[in-house]
């Protein structure tokens, strides 16, 4: 729920909103206060999309993902609590696994780096990308891409979790300490 | 480090544009990386056991952690390299985009499992 309506769902929408100020920012003149406090604000609103990308691949990654993956004792009967299992078991279902999930947990990780350099760039260049076009387009052209790749995990995260729902698992224990 | 920009008097307007490409190009590699790392731990059982550095993840945790470490040291490498220089950016946009685009590509099953 947090990785996929909380963070992933908020960045998407962040994403449409970041390609329209974009786009509004260098087409527009501006006078030299609303252009200061203009790229202030896309600064700080670039900055939250990247730490939203980044909380949103990290939580599903580590936190989601061992939960989907994790393998059912031997003879277990009722997959319903090993999702990646539960889809491998029938034909109609492991599409959703070999390509949905596999391309997912791949794709996901350049939204983060895109919306990243995105963020450094303006940070770097601010009012000097409109002297810059090349390098605003391709800047421009990594959000969509990003905005495209945050899409097509999304869309397979909800999706899947329609036929094999990840609602948690046994706690994974990352340290054990000494038993005296 | 000496300045090797192509324009070295840098006014309001000619601001060097090295940092930015340099971050863009960075990003296009480790966008690239992704799917690389992500094609080498499906080719042997020991490259998918040396990637699984985190086990409940598996090699998810070593294809995006080598990728992340390398779009890092290539931004760093870049960023040092061209902060100070006016670069073309046709080209650098170029290169950067296509690498964007074979990481989309190269990460959907169908197109990986070809390799």
């Amino acid at each position: 729920m947090i990785h996929g309506m909380g963070f992933g769902a908020l960045y998407l929408m962040a994403c449409s909103g970041a390609l329209v100020e974009l786009y509004l920012h260098y087409r527009k003149p501006l006078g030299p206060e609303t252009l200061v406090e203009n790229e202030r604000f896309l600064t700080v609103y670039l900055t939250v999309m990247a730490v939203l990308a980044w909380l949103t691949v990290l939580s599903g990654a580590y936190i989601i993902y061992p939960w989907y993956r994790a393998a059912p004792p031997a003879g277990t009967a009722n997959l319903a609590a090993f999702p990646q299992r539960l889809l491998l078991s029938s034909p109609s279902t492991s599409g959703w696994h070999s390509i949905g999930m596999e391309w997912k947990e791949h794709v996901a990780w350049l939204a983060p780096i895109s919306i990243t350099m995105a963020a450094a760039v303006f940070a770097r260049h601010g009012r000097n990308l409109r002297n810059q076009p090349q390098l605003r387009s391709a800047v421009l052209a990594f959000v969509w891409i990003s905005l495209l790749a945050a899409g097509i995990a999304g869309f397979f995260g909800a999706t899947i979790n329609k036929h094999a729902p990840v609602e948690g698992g046994a706690t994974i224990r990352l340290m054990q300490g000494a038993t005296k | 480090m000496t300045n090797q920009s192509s324009s070295p008097s840098v006014s309001a307007r000619d601001f060097p544009n090295g940092g930015g490409a340099a971050a863009l190009l960075a990003a296009g590699i480790g966008s690239f990386l992704v799917a690389i790392f992500a094609i080498l731990g499906d080719q042997s059982a020991s490259l998918k056991s040396l990637l699984s550095l985190y086990r409940p993840t598996g090699p998810l945790s070593g294809v995006t952690t080598c990728a992340i470490i390398g779009w890092l040291i290539a931004w760093l490498f870049l960023h040092r390299a061209w902060r100070e220089r006016n670069l073309a950016m046709g080209r650098v946009s170029a290169v950067a985009l296509a690498l964007l685009l074979l990481g989309l590509l190269l990460t959907f099953p169908p197109i990986a499992d070809l390799f």
